[in-house]
């Protein structure tokens, strides 16, 4: 099976530090999985490597086979790599319906449209409302993000990145500062994501990595430690040693 | 609430929509005396409104905005001073392609910057405008101002007469198709788009969105609406100064957004009404200090009303239905 996602040698450094080191990487279409490592390993670089915010030093992304290093964000999402944001990046201000909305209207193209007023486009309207009915928020559809629990905002965080129909989803630390009780929620809603969107999470929450993700891949310093199954990774000694060893401290 | 855009909006007029054209049309029949700073009024919410849609709404910064006023303004003086085409609606026309030029060009470099920097390009493309205008003197008449302007009657038939009526009703009528426009635009996909720009751009990006080809776009549109505006200004002034280019006019402007509420369809009506007329009157009874009484309006509407005077009103019409519900 060819790999949705694939980064070939892929190298970032700022001056004398390096944050990402020959990375290697393959991501299979309906995987589920999961990126971990101890702070500052260079986990959100490589997503940001990923989805273009970053341009690397050296090596290679690909989105469904094809060479998209020199291509800026936007076009990246067009070819079906969506992302989650670690901290919130909402509009604040606007509805829950119409932060999901604005992101089905760039992808069914009818965000640049002048004349007729946005509540004519019901297929806009229908979709997004869909979307929040999935991950279990549509009650709040009508609510400012502002008046909205910080847990449900990463449902919408989760509910725009779908909104664009990505082959990858990226979910940046999507239970980050959501309380323990809630966290169960987002697991609940990322269990009912379809099956065919592979996806990618970096989370530091070692419950939900291991009840989520099929594998798992470690990060320290920037290169990739080891990959493998959750039982592997569990097993491996130096992942206890740089990782899970800090973490029982 | 201010004016809600989003996929759920509904795009019908309320009836407070009408109270601007109510009173337009009021004043034009209870002040025959007042109708030049009427026209002068009705000018600058054109040119207001082509503000707020970059401002307000797009959330671009500038402090430049006159270059394309006075470039308008500029370009239909020229025209019938020098060229001999007084045809209004050819002036008006010409006016708002050429300062859309200027935007389309000046756009593609601004646009690239973020806060400070861009306000600083603007004030800059604006001073070299004000400069070229000051040593063209063959073609704009320098600091002497244009003089010599003459507007032909429009579509032929309506003459611009000395009680300024012609022109006061021609710059209603073209203000009017302008808010229309305006209003069809942040209603539409287009505008609540913008809105998401200056919200949150980075999310934008994310969602795939050609941020940047979006922000031209509305820089250019509301380039053209300025240099409406300032065509507009020469035809009802038949003069062309240079006080219509530069810091000044500019800041004034967003002087006038601020004090009707940014972001809002309607503070760029309230805000220029309110300003001129305060400035008229003030100008009349303290010459000297006149000033100092704009100032100090700007200082109590930054400190006690954030959204502006419409602001104010809203939070007044909040507060009265919350008690009576």
């Amino acid at each position: 099976m060819s790999s949705v996602l694939e980064t070939r040698g892929l190298c970032k450094s700022f001056g004398a530090l390096t944050v990402a080191d020959q990375i290697n990487f393959q991501l299979e279409a309906g995987s589920r999985h999961a990126l971990i490592g101890p702070n500052g390993a260079g986990k959100t670089t490589f997503v940001n490597l990923l989805t273009g915010r970053l341009t690397p030093t050296s090596g290679q992304v690909f989105i469904g086979g094809q060479d998209v290093t020199a291509l800026p964000q936007a076009e990246r999402v067009r070819r079906g790599l969506g992302r989650t944001f670690q901290i919130n990046s909402l509009f604040k201000k606007m509805s829950v319906l119409d932060n999901v909305a604005m992101g089905v209207a760039e992808r069914l193209k009818v965000a640049d449209k002048l004349w007729q007023p946005a509540r004519a486009f019901n297929a806009v309207r229908d979709e997004s409302m869909a979307l929040l009915e999935l991950l279990g928020i549509a009650a709040d559809a009508g609510l400012r993000i502002t008046d909205l629990p910080y847990g449900k905002q990463r449902l919408v965080e989760i509910a725009i990145a779908l909104g664009l129909q990505p082959k990858v989803l990226l979910l940046d630390e999507p239970a980050a500062g959501v309380p323990s009780m809630e966290s169960d929620r987002i697991l609940q809603a990322l269990d009912a994501l379809p099956a065919d969107i592979a996806i990618l999470i970096i989370e530091h929450d070692m419950d939900l990595v291991f009840r989520f993700a099929k594998r798992i891949t470690v990060l320290v310093q920037g290169e990739v430690l080891c990959e493998g199954t959750p039982q592997e990774i569990a097993a491996d000694k130096r992942v206890h040693q740089v990782y899970l060893g800090e973490q029982n401290d | 609430m201010s004016e809600h855009v989003g996929y759920n909006a509904n795009p019908r007029l309320r009836w407070t929509e009408s109270l601007p054209w109510l009173v337009a049309g009021l004043a034009f029949f209870l002040l025959p005396e007042y109708l030049s700073l009427g026209a002068r009024i009705l000018t600058f919410i054109l040119f207001a409104l082509s503000l707020d849609l970059i401002i307000g709404y797009a959330g671009i910064i500038t402090l430049g905005h006159a270059a394309f006023f006075g470039l308008g303004a500029y370009v239909t003086g020229i025209m019938s001073a020098k060229l001999g085409f007084h045809d209004p609606i050819v002036q008006l026309l010409t006016s708002g392609v050429v300062a859309g030029l200027l935007g389309l060009a000046t756009g593609a470099i601004i646009l690239r910057m973020h806060g400070l920097t861009q306000l600083m390009l603007t004030l800059a493309i604006a001073a070299l405008c004000l400069e070229v205008a000051n040593k063209a003197t063959p073609i704009t008449g320098g600091a002497d101002g244009l003089s010599g302007v003459v507007i032909a009657p429009i579509f032929g038939l309506f003459a611009f007469d000395m009680f300024g009526k012609t022109a006061y009703l021609w710059c209603l009528f073209l203000l009017f198709i302008a808010w229309w426009l305006v209003r069809r635009l942040i209603y539409a996909p287009f505008g609540v788009s913008l809105t998401g720009i200056r919200e949150n751009s980075l999310r934008m990006h994310a969602i795939g969105a050609p941020v940047d080809a979006r922000l031209r776009k509305v820089y250019t549109l509301s380039a053209v609406m300025a240099g409406m505006a300032g065509a507009l200004l020469t035809q009802t002034n038949q003069f062309v100064g240079l006080n219509v280019l530069g810091f000044e006019p500019s800041g004034e402007l967003l002087v006038m957004l601020i004090l009707g509420g940014v972001g809002r369809l309607y503070g760029a009506f309230v805000g220029p009404l309110v300003f001129l007329v305060a400035q008229d009157f003030l100008a009349k009874k303290f010459p000297e200090y006149w000033y100092f009484g704009i100032g100090l309006m700007l200082v109590l509407v930054v400190l006690f009303a954030r959204g502006g005077i419409l602001g104010l009103i809203d939070g007044w019409v909040a507060r009265f239905k919350g008690k009576t519900t």
